[in-house]
Protein backbone atom coordinates (compact mmCIF):
# COMPACT_ATOMS: atom_id res chain seq x y z
CA UNK A 1 0.00 0.00 0.00
CA UNK A 2 2.61 2.14 0.87
CA UNK A 3 5.21 0.91 -1.40
CA UNK A 4 5.79 4.11 -3.58
CA UNK A 5 6.51 6.06 -0.46
CA UNK A 6 8.89 4.15 0.92
CA UNK A 7 10.65 3.37 -2.38
CA UNK A 8 10.81 7.35 -2.93
CA UNK A 9 11.93 7.43 0.74
CA UNK A 10 15.15 4.81 -0.01
CA UNK A 11 16.07 6.46 -3.37
CA UNK A 12 15.89 9.91 -1.67
CA UNK A 13 18.24 8.56 1.28
CA UNK A 14 20.88 6.21 -1.18
CA UNK A 15 21.27 9.72 -3.34
CA UNK A 16 21.65 12.34 -0.77
CA UNK A 17 24.09 9.63 0.72
CA UNK A 18 26.20 9.71 -2.81
CA UNK A 19 25.57 13.41 -2.59
CA UNK A 20 28.47 13.52 0.55
CA UNK A 21 30.21 10.88 -0.61
CA UNK A 22 30.86 11.77 -4.62
CA UNK A 23 34.54 13.37 -4.97
CA UNK A 24 33.18 14.55 -8.31
CA UNK A 25 31.39 17.84 -7.59
CA UNK A 26 29.35 17.44 -10.61
CA UNK A 27 28.07 14.08 -9.82
CA UNK A 28 27.27 14.90 -6.31
CA UNK A 29 24.57 17.85 -7.73
CA UNK A 30 23.39 15.09 -9.82
CA UNK A 31 22.53 12.94 -7.08
CA UNK A 32 21.30 15.97 -5.11
CA UNK A 33 18.39 16.98 -8.15
CA UNK A 34 17.87 13.11 -7.81
CA UNK A 35 17.25 13.41 -4.03
CA UNK A 36 15.21 16.70 -4.83
CA UNK A 37 13.18 14.80 -7.08
CA UNK A 38 12.05 11.97 -4.95
CA UNK A 39 11.66 14.15 -2.11
CA UNK A 40 8.75 16.14 -4.34
CA UNK A 41 7.76 12.50 -4.92
CA UNK A 42 6.72 12.00 -1.15
CA UNK A 43 5.53 15.15 -0.78
CA UNK A 44 2.87 14.34 -3.66
CA UNK A 45 2.24 11.58 -1.93
CA UNK A 46 1.62 13.08 1.49
CA UNK A 47 -1.27 15.13 -0.59
CA UNK A 48 0.77 18.16 -1.28
CA UNK A 49 1.06 18.68 -4.93
CA UNK A 50 1.49 21.95 -4.97
CA UNK A 51 4.61 21.60 -3.06
CA UNK A 52 6.02 18.81 -4.88
CA UNK A 53 5.58 21.03 -8.13
CA UNK A 54 7.17 24.19 -6.24
CA UNK A 55 9.89 21.97 -4.90
CA UNK A 56 10.70 20.59 -8.86
CA UNK A 57 10.61 23.85 -10.09
CA UNK A 58 12.13 26.37 -7.85
CA UNK A 59 14.62 23.66 -5.66
CA UNK A 60 15.72 20.78 -8.63
CA UNK A 61 15.11 23.36 -11.66
CA UNK A 62 16.22 26.78 -10.57
CA UNK A 63 18.87 26.56 -7.24
CA UNK A 64 19.99 23.35 -8.45
CA UNK A 65 20.92 24.86 -12.04
CA UNK A 66 22.83 27.77 -10.31
CA UNK A 67 24.93 25.46 -8.71
CA UNK A 68 25.56 23.74 -11.87
CA UNK A 69 26.31 26.86 -13.95
CA UNK A 70 28.76 27.96 -10.62
CA UNK A 71 30.60 24.54 -10.88
CA UNK A 72 31.03 24.27 -14.31
CA UNK A 73 32.45 28.31 -14.33
CA UNK A 74 34.83 27.12 -12.02
CA UNK A 75 36.56 24.78 -13.96
CA UNK A 76 37.10 21.78 -11.91
CA UNK A 77 38.67 18.13 -12.90
CA UNK A 78 40.80 16.03 -11.75
CA UNK A 79 43.30 17.74 -9.30
CA UNK A 80 39.82 18.79 -6.96
CA UNK A 81 38.61 15.55 -7.16
CA UNK A 82 42.48 14.38 -5.32
CA UNK A 83 42.47 17.47 -3.16
CA UNK A 84 38.65 16.05 -1.85
CA UNK A 85 39.89 12.76 -2.03
CA UNK A 86 42.60 14.45 0.66
CA UNK A 87 40.03 16.42 2.64
CA UNK A 88 37.52 13.35 3.03
CA UNK A 89 39.77 11.29 5.22
CA UNK A 90 37.98 8.63 7.56
CA UNK A 91 38.95 10.40 10.38
CA UNK A 92 36.48 13.28 9.05
CA UNK A 93 33.50 11.20 8.99
CA UNK A 94 33.61 10.11 12.64
CA UNK A 95 32.10 12.88 14.59
CA UNK A 96 29.36 13.70 11.76
CA UNK A 97 28.45 10.28 11.72
CA UNK A 98 27.67 9.57 15.74
CA UNK A 99 25.42 12.65 15.24
CA UNK A 100 23.61 11.13 12.44
CA UNK A 101 23.41 8.14 14.43
CA UNK A 102 21.84 10.09 17.72
CA UNK A 103 19.51 11.55 14.97
CA UNK A 104 18.37 8.34 13.52
CA UNK A 105 17.80 6.69 16.40
CA UNK A 106 15.43 9.45 17.70
CA UNK A 107 13.68 9.55 14.17
CA UNK A 108 13.32 5.28 14.78
CA UNK A 109 12.04 6.06 18.06
CA UNK A 110 9.55 8.34 17.34
CA UNK A 111 8.54 6.86 14.12
CA UNK A 112 7.24 3.51 16.16
CA UNK A 113 5.45 5.04 18.42
CA UNK A 114 3.40 6.94 15.69
CA UNK A 115 2.75 3.69 13.71
CA UNK A 116 -0.25 2.45 11.70
CA UNK A 117 -1.26 6.23 10.61
CA UNK A 118 -2.23 6.44 7.02
CA UNK A 119 0.43 8.80 5.22
CA UNK A 120 -2.17 10.85 3.26
CA UNK A 121 -4.54 13.05 6.05
CA UNK A 122 -5.50 15.47 3.75
CA UNK A 123 -4.87 17.23 0.44
CA UNK A 124 -4.09 20.02 0.18
CA UNK A 125 -4.94 22.66 -2.58
CA UNK A 126 -2.56 25.38 -4.31
CA UNK A 127 -5.35 27.53 -3.62
CA UNK A 128 -5.46 26.80 0.41
CA UNK A 129 -1.35 27.27 0.11
CA UNK A 130 -2.24 30.62 -1.18
CA UNK A 131 -4.62 31.63 1.15
CA UNK A 132 -2.85 30.42 4.31
CA UNK A 133 0.55 32.76 2.79
CA UNK A 134 -1.71 35.72 2.09
CA UNK A 135 -3.16 35.79 5.56
CA UNK A 136 -2.36 34.46 8.87
CA UNK A 137 1.55 34.07 7.46
CA UNK A 138 1.49 37.30 4.99
CA UNK A 139 4.13 38.40 8.32
CA UNK A 140 6.62 36.20 7.17
CA UNK A 141 5.92 36.46 3.27
CA UNK A 142 6.76 40.42 3.59
CA UNK A 143 9.83 39.70 5.71
CA UNK A 144 11.14 36.95 3.28
CA UNK A 145 10.32 39.27 0.32
CA UNK A 146 12.39 41.90 2.07
CA UNK A 147 15.74 39.72 2.09
CA UNK A 148 15.64 38.72 -1.18
CA UNK A 149 15.24 42.31 -2.08
CA UNK A 150 18.32 42.85 0.26
CA UNK A 151 20.50 40.23 -1.24
CA UNK A 152 19.30 41.77 -4.96
CA UNK A 153 20.23 44.97 -4.07
CA UNK A 154 23.33 43.06 -2.94
CA UNK A 155 24.34 41.42 -5.68
CA UNK A 156 23.72 44.67 -7.97
CA UNK A 157 26.11 46.29 -5.92
CA UNK A 158 28.67 43.88 -6.55
CA UNK A 159 28.50 43.26 -9.75
CA UNK A 160 28.15 46.74 -10.66
CA UNK A 161 31.51 48.01 -12.83
CA UNK A 162 32.89 51.22 -11.94
CA UNK A 163 32.70 54.79 -13.62
CA UNK A 164 30.20 53.71 -15.87
CA UNK A 165 27.65 54.01 -14.34
CA UNK A 166 26.90 50.52 -13.80
CA UNK A 167 26.39 50.32 -17.73
CA UNK A 168 27.96 47.01 -19.03
CA UNK A 169 30.00 47.85 -22.24
CA UNK A 170 29.96 45.00 -24.76
CA UNK B 1 -11.62 -1.72 -14.56
CA UNK B 2 -9.54 -3.44 -16.93
CA UNK B 3 -11.54 -1.43 -19.42
CA UNK B 4 -10.20 1.71 -17.77
CA UNK B 5 -6.35 0.49 -17.93
CA UNK B 6 -6.34 -0.74 -21.51
CA UNK B 7 -8.35 2.91 -22.38
CA UNK B 8 -4.93 4.52 -20.73
CA UNK B 9 -2.61 1.82 -21.93
CA UNK B 10 -3.91 3.07 -25.54
CA UNK B 11 -3.31 6.56 -24.78
CA UNK B 12 0.45 6.51 -23.82
CA UNK B 13 1.16 4.54 -26.68
CA UNK B 14 -0.50 6.78 -29.19
CA UNK B 15 0.64 9.53 -27.32
CA UNK B 16 3.81 8.33 -27.88
CA UNK B 17 4.06 7.45 -31.06
CA UNK B 18 2.08 9.95 -32.17
CA UNK B 19 4.53 12.80 -31.01
CA UNK B 20 7.93 10.77 -32.01
CA UNK B 21 6.34 10.75 -35.63
CA UNK B 22 5.57 14.06 -35.38
CA UNK B 23 9.35 15.16 -34.02
CA UNK B 24 10.67 13.18 -36.97
CA UNK B 25 8.23 14.15 -39.33
CA UNK B 26 9.21 17.61 -38.54
CA UNK B 27 12.15 17.62 -39.96
CA UNK B 28 10.84 17.42 -43.31
CA UNK B 29 8.12 20.20 -42.61
CA UNK B 30 10.58 22.53 -41.39
CA UNK B 31 12.59 21.94 -44.08
CA UNK B 32 10.13 22.08 -46.55
CA UNK B 33 8.41 25.22 -45.12
CA UNK B 34 11.53 26.84 -45.07
CA UNK B 35 12.47 26.12 -48.72
CA UNK B 36 9.00 27.56 -49.41
CA UNK B 37 9.66 31.08 -47.67
CA UNK B 38 13.11 31.47 -49.05
CA UNK B 39 11.69 30.75 -52.51
CA UNK B 40 13.41 27.57 -53.32
CA UNK B 41 12.21 23.36 -52.93
CA UNK B 42 13.76 22.22 -50.22
CA UNK B 43 14.12 17.97 -50.18
CA UNK B 44 12.05 16.83 -52.76
CA UNK B 45 14.10 14.13 -54.58
CA UNK B 46 13.41 10.88 -52.42
CA UNK B 47 10.27 9.61 -52.46
CA UNK B 48 6.49 12.00 -52.83
CA UNK B 49 7.63 15.24 -52.28
CA UNK B 50 10.24 14.38 -50.23
CA UNK B 51 8.67 12.72 -47.71
CA UNK B 52 11.03 9.65 -47.59
CA UNK B 53 13.94 12.26 -46.44
CA UNK B 54 12.92 11.70 -43.00
CA UNK B 55 13.52 7.76 -43.35
CA UNK B 56 16.35 8.44 -44.90
CA UNK B 57 17.94 10.92 -42.47
CA UNK B 58 16.94 8.35 -39.89
CA UNK B 59 19.03 5.48 -41.10
CA UNK B 60 21.56 7.56 -41.80
CA UNK B 61 21.58 8.85 -38.29
CA UNK B 62 20.95 5.60 -36.83
CA UNK B 63 23.90 3.99 -38.40
CA UNK B 64 26.40 6.96 -38.25
CA UNK B 65 29.98 5.91 -35.89
CA UNK B 66 28.72 6.95 -32.17
CA UNK B 67 31.79 8.05 -31.08
CA UNK B 68 32.41 8.52 -27.34
CA UNK B 69 35.40 11.36 -26.85
CA UNK B 70 37.91 9.81 -24.73
CA UNK B 71 38.50 13.08 -22.47
CA UNK B 72 34.52 13.12 -21.56
CA UNK B 73 33.28 12.00 -18.13
CA UNK B 74 31.31 9.56 -19.44
CA UNK B 75 28.34 8.77 -17.52
CA UNK B 76 27.13 11.91 -17.65
CA UNK B 77 28.15 12.03 -21.64
CA UNK B 78 25.69 9.61 -22.45
CA UNK B 79 22.55 10.29 -19.68
CA UNK B 80 22.81 14.03 -21.18
CA UNK B 81 20.71 13.44 -24.53
CA UNK B 82 18.05 11.19 -22.41
CA UNK B 83 16.94 13.83 -20.42
CA UNK B 84 15.41 16.51 -22.30
CA UNK B 85 13.77 13.70 -24.21
CA UNK B 86 12.70 12.17 -20.95
CA UNK B 87 11.40 15.48 -19.59
CA UNK B 88 9.43 16.75 -22.90
CA UNK B 89 7.90 12.64 -23.44
CA UNK B 90 6.74 13.50 -19.66
CA UNK B 91 5.58 16.77 -19.83
CA UNK B 92 3.45 15.28 -23.13
CA UNK B 93 1.47 13.20 -20.33
CA UNK B 94 -0.69 16.32 -18.91
CA UNK B 95 -1.73 17.89 -21.96
CA UNK B 96 -5.40 17.62 -22.88
CA UNK B 97 -5.25 16.73 -26.04
CA UNK B 98 -9.70 16.72 -26.22
CA UNK B 99 -12.05 15.32 -23.58
CA UNK B 100 -11.23 12.58 -22.35
CA UNK B 101 -7.42 12.10 -24.07
CA UNK B 102 -5.23 12.46 -21.90
CA UNK B 103 -2.68 10.19 -20.23
CA UNK B 104 -3.26 11.63 -16.79
CA UNK B 105 -5.44 14.89 -15.24
CA UNK B 106 -3.60 16.50 -12.36
CA UNK B 107 -4.72 19.46 -10.57
CA UNK B 108 -1.57 20.99 -10.87
CA UNK B 109 -1.22 20.11 -14.32
CA UNK B 110 0.71 23.65 -15.48
CA UNK B 111 2.90 22.96 -12.72
CA UNK B 112 3.89 19.43 -14.24
CA UNK B 113 4.76 21.06 -17.15
CA UNK B 114 6.63 24.07 -15.71
CA UNK B 115 8.68 21.58 -13.75
CA UNK B 116 9.29 19.28 -16.99
CA UNK B 117 10.47 22.12 -18.68
CA UNK B 118 12.89 23.26 -15.81
CA UNK B 119 14.00 20.07 -15.61
CA UNK B 120 15.30 19.88 -19.10
CA UNK B 121 17.91 22.52 -18.63
CA UNK B 122 20.41 19.78 -17.33
CA UNK B 123 20.63 18.30 -20.08
CA UNK B 124 22.04 20.96 -22.00
CA UNK B 125 23.86 22.15 -19.53
CA UNK B 126 25.43 18.59 -18.39
CA UNK B 127 25.50 18.08 -22.04
CA UNK B 128 28.05 21.08 -22.46
CA UNK B 129 30.44 20.47 -19.32
CA UNK B 130 30.81 16.50 -19.91
CA UNK B 131 31.89 16.69 -23.67
CA UNK B 132 35.26 18.56 -21.98
CA UNK B 133 35.39 21.06 -24.90
CA UNK B 134 35.65 24.89 -24.13
CA UNK B 135 32.52 25.24 -27.50
CA UNK B 136 30.37 23.00 -25.34
CA UNK B 137 31.45 24.20 -22.04
CA UNK B 138 30.16 27.92 -23.46
CA UNK B 139 27.31 26.48 -25.37
CA UNK B 140 26.30 24.53 -21.88
CA UNK B 141 26.86 28.05 -19.94
CA UNK B 142 24.59 29.86 -22.28
CA UNK B 143 22.31 27.30 -22.30
CA UNK B 144 21.93 27.49 -18.29
CA UNK B 145 21.28 31.12 -18.17
CA UNK B 146 19.60 31.20 -20.99
CA UNK B 147 16.90 28.27 -19.95
CA UNK B 148 16.83 29.68 -16.39
CA UNK B 149 15.90 33.08 -16.94
CA UNK B 150 13.31 32.19 -19.45
CA UNK B 151 11.70 29.58 -17.31
CA UNK B 152 10.48 32.89 -14.76
CA UNK B 153 9.18 35.07 -17.08
CA UNK B 154 7.62 31.54 -18.93
CA UNK B 155 6.04 31.06 -15.36
CA UNK B 156 4.98 34.36 -14.76
CA UNK B 157 3.35 35.24 -18.02
CA UNK B 158 1.15 32.04 -17.43
CA UNK B 159 0.05 33.49 -13.87
CA UNK B 160 -2.88 35.74 -16.03
CA UNK B 161 -4.33 32.82 -17.26
CA UNK B 162 -4.47 30.82 -13.74
CA UNK B 163 -6.16 33.97 -11.98
CA UNK B 164 -8.84 34.02 -15.05
CA UNK B 165 -9.54 29.75 -15.31
CA UNK B 166 -8.89 29.91 -10.92
CA UNK B 167 -7.19 26.89 -11.80
CA UNK B 168 -4.00 24.68 -12.80
CA UNK B 169 -5.56 22.24 -14.52
CA UNK B 170 -5.33 22.25 -18.14
CA UNK B 171 -8.77 20.97 -18.73
CA UNK B 172 -10.54 23.44 -16.55
CA UNK B 173 -8.42 26.09 -18.52
CA UNK B 174 -9.90 24.83 -21.86
CA UNK B 175 -13.46 24.68 -20.59
CA UNK B 176 -13.08 27.88 -19.63
CA UNK B 177 -12.15 29.32 -22.73
CA UNK B 178 -15.90 28.47 -24.51
CA UNK B 179 -16.70 32.55 -24.33
CA UNK B 180 -13.63 33.62 -25.54
CA UNK B 181 -10.27 32.32 -26.15
CA UNK B 182 -7.55 33.93 -23.87
CA UNK B 183 -5.12 34.99 -26.27
CA UNK B 184 -7.53 38.35 -26.73
CA UNK B 185 -7.12 38.92 -22.91
CA UNK B 186 -4.37 38.01 -21.72
CA UNK B 187 -2.53 39.20 -24.84
CA UNK B 188 0.30 40.32 -22.80
CA UNK B 189 1.01 36.79 -21.20
CA UNK B 190 0.60 35.12 -24.44
CA UNK B 191 3.30 36.99 -26.33
CA UNK B 192 5.50 36.78 -23.22
CA UNK B 193 5.02 33.50 -22.82
CA UNK B 194 5.56 32.70 -27.04
CA UNK B 195 9.01 34.65 -26.66
CA UNK B 196 9.91 32.54 -23.29
CA UNK B 197 8.64 29.26 -24.95
CA UNK B 198 10.92 29.82 -27.89
CA UNK B 199 13.65 30.75 -25.94
CA UNK B 200 12.96 27.33 -24.00
CA UNK B 201 13.34 25.10 -26.51
CA UNK B 202 16.28 27.21 -27.65
CA UNK B 203 15.53 27.36 -31.13
CA UNK B 204 16.28 30.56 -33.62
CA UNK B 205 16.53 33.23 -33.03
CA UNK B 206 17.28 32.33 -29.28
CA UNK B 207 19.62 29.39 -30.29
CA UNK B 208 22.29 31.09 -28.98
CA UNK B 209 23.45 27.55 -27.18
CA UNK B 210 24.22 26.06 -30.51
CA UNK B 211 24.89 29.18 -32.21
CA UNK B 212 27.33 27.56 -35.12
CA UNK B 213 29.02 30.72 -36.38
CA UNK B 214 30.66 31.20 -32.88
CA UNK B 215 30.51 27.97 -31.10
CA UNK B 216 30.72 25.57 -34.16
CA UNK B 217 27.57 23.39 -32.52
CA UNK B 218 27.70 24.67 -28.97
CA UNK B 219 26.80 21.70 -26.11
CA UNK B 220 26.43 19.08 -29.10
CA UNK B 221 29.41 19.52 -30.53
CA UNK B 222 31.19 16.57 -29.15
CA UNK B 223 28.32 14.48 -29.43
CA UNK B 224 27.64 12.12 -32.75
CA UNK B 225 25.84 9.16 -34.09
CA UNK B 226 22.31 8.74 -32.44
CA UNK B 227 23.10 10.73 -29.37
CA UNK B 228 23.16 13.90 -31.59
CA UNK B 229 20.04 12.66 -33.00
CA UNK B 230 18.41 12.64 -29.35
CA UNK B 231 19.01 16.20 -29.01
CA UNK B 232 17.34 17.14 -32.56
CA UNK B 233 14.35 14.84 -31.39
CA UNK B 234 14.45 16.71 -27.99
CA UNK B 235 14.23 19.59 -29.79
CA UNK B 236 11.53 18.62 -32.21
CA UNK B 237 9.42 17.46 -29.61
CA UNK B 238 9.64 20.53 -27.58
CA UNK B 239 8.77 22.92 -30.36
CA UNK B 240 5.99 20.19 -30.28
CA UNK B 241 5.36 20.56 -26.77
CA UNK B 242 5.16 24.36 -26.78
CA UNK B 243 2.86 24.61 -29.60
CA UNK B 244 0.29 22.38 -28.22
CA UNK B 245 0.01 23.89 -24.84
CA UNK B 246 0.32 27.64 -26.27
CA UNK B 247 -3.06 25.74 -28.02
CA UNK B 248 -4.68 24.62 -24.69
CA UNK B 249 -3.87 27.90 -23.03
CA UNK B 250 -4.36 30.59 -25.16
CA UNK B 251 -6.48 29.15 -28.47
CA UNK B 252 -9.19 27.28 -26.58
CA UNK B 253 -7.41 23.76 -26.97
CA UNK B 254 -9.71 21.29 -28.55
CA UNK B 255 -12.91 23.58 -28.49
CA UNK B 256 -14.44 24.57 -32.36
CA UNK B 257 -17.19 24.41 -34.43
CA UNK B 258 -18.38 21.33 -36.42
CA UNK B 259 -14.61 19.29 -36.43
CA UNK B 260 -13.99 16.55 -34.25
CA UNK B 261 -12.02 18.12 -30.82
CA UNK B 262 -9.14 15.91 -31.67
CA UNK B 263 -8.73 17.57 -34.88
CA UNK B 264 -9.25 21.03 -33.78
CA UNK B 265 -6.31 20.61 -31.69
CA UNK B 266 -3.87 18.73 -34.64
CA UNK B 267 -4.81 21.77 -36.78
CA UNK B 268 -3.98 24.76 -34.37
CA UNK B 269 -0.80 23.17 -33.22
CA UNK B 270 0.17 22.94 -36.69
CA UNK B 271 -0.39 26.35 -36.91
CA UNK B 272 1.53 27.07 -34.16
CA UNK B 273 4.75 24.90 -35.16
CA UNK B 274 4.23 26.57 -38.79
CA UNK B 275 4.27 30.08 -36.84
CA UNK B 276 8.37 28.86 -35.11
CA UNK B 277 9.51 27.16 -38.47
CA UNK B 278 8.34 30.83 -39.74
CA UNK B 279 10.13 32.64 -36.81
CA UNK B 280 13.49 30.63 -37.53
CA UNK B 281 13.41 31.91 -41.22
CA UNK B 282 12.60 35.53 -40.39
CA UNK B 283 14.53 36.26 -37.63
CA UNK B 284 17.81 37.10 -36.87
CA UNK B 285 19.70 35.82 -33.84
CA UNK B 286 20.62 38.88 -31.07
CA UNK B 287 24.04 38.85 -28.93
CA UNK B 288 24.09 37.43 -25.92
CA UNK B 289 24.07 40.03 -24.08
CA UNK B 290 21.15 41.56 -25.93
CA UNK B 291 19.25 38.27 -25.19
CA UNK B 292 19.75 38.65 -21.64
CA UNK B 293 18.66 42.12 -21.10
CA UNK B 294 15.80 42.19 -23.20
CA UNK B 295 14.62 39.14 -21.22
CA UNK B 296 14.92 40.66 -17.58
CA UNK B 297 14.63 44.78 -18.73
CA UNK B 298 11.39 43.95 -20.77
CA UNK B 299 10.01 40.52 -20.68
CA UNK B 300 9.91 40.74 -17.01
CA UNK B 301 8.50 44.28 -16.41
CA UNK B 302 5.46 43.24 -18.52
CA UNK B 303 4.53 40.10 -17.25
CA UNK B 304 4.73 41.84 -13.34
CA UNK B 305 2.42 44.24 -15.03
CA UNK B 306 0.37 41.60 -16.63
CA UNK B 307 -0.54 39.74 -13.56
CA UNK B 308 -1.15 42.78 -11.36
CA UNK B 309 -3.84 44.45 -14.03
CA UNK B 310 -5.20 40.94 -14.48
CA UNK B 311 -5.92 40.46 -10.59
CA UNK B 312 -6.93 44.09 -10.44
CA UNK B 313 -9.70 43.35 -12.68
CA UNK B 314 -10.47 40.13 -11.87
CA UNK B 315 -10.87 41.50 -8.00
CA UNK B 316 -12.93 44.57 -9.38
CA UNK B 317 -15.63 42.07 -11.61
CA UNK B 318 -15.79 40.07 -8.00
CA UNK B 319 -16.92 43.33 -6.27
Amino acid sequence: MNAPFYIAAVVAFLSTFMVVTRRNAVHALLYLVVSLLSVALVFFLLGAPFVAALEVIIYAGAIMVLFVFVIMMLNIGRQTAEQEREWLNPEIWLGPAVLTLVLAGELIYVLSRMHGRAYALSVVSPKQVGIALLGPYVLGVELASMLLLAGLVGAFHLGRREGTGGERRP
Amino acid sequence: MTNGIIWKLIIVVGVLVVTLTIAGGLIWVERRLLALWQDRYGPNRVGPFGLLQVLADMVKVMTKEDWLPPFADKAVFIIAPAIIVLTVLAAFAVIPFAPGVEVVELNISLLFFLAMSSLGVYSVAFAGWASDSKYSLLGGLRAAAQMLSYEVFMGLSLMGVVMMAGSFNLVKIVETQREMWYCIPQCIGFVVFLIAGVAETRRLPFDLPEAESELVAGFHSEYSGMKFGMFFVGEYLGITLVSALTVTLFFGGWLGPVLPPLVWFTIKTFIMIAFFVLLRASLPRPRYDQLMAYGWKVLLPFSLLNIVVTGGILLAAAN
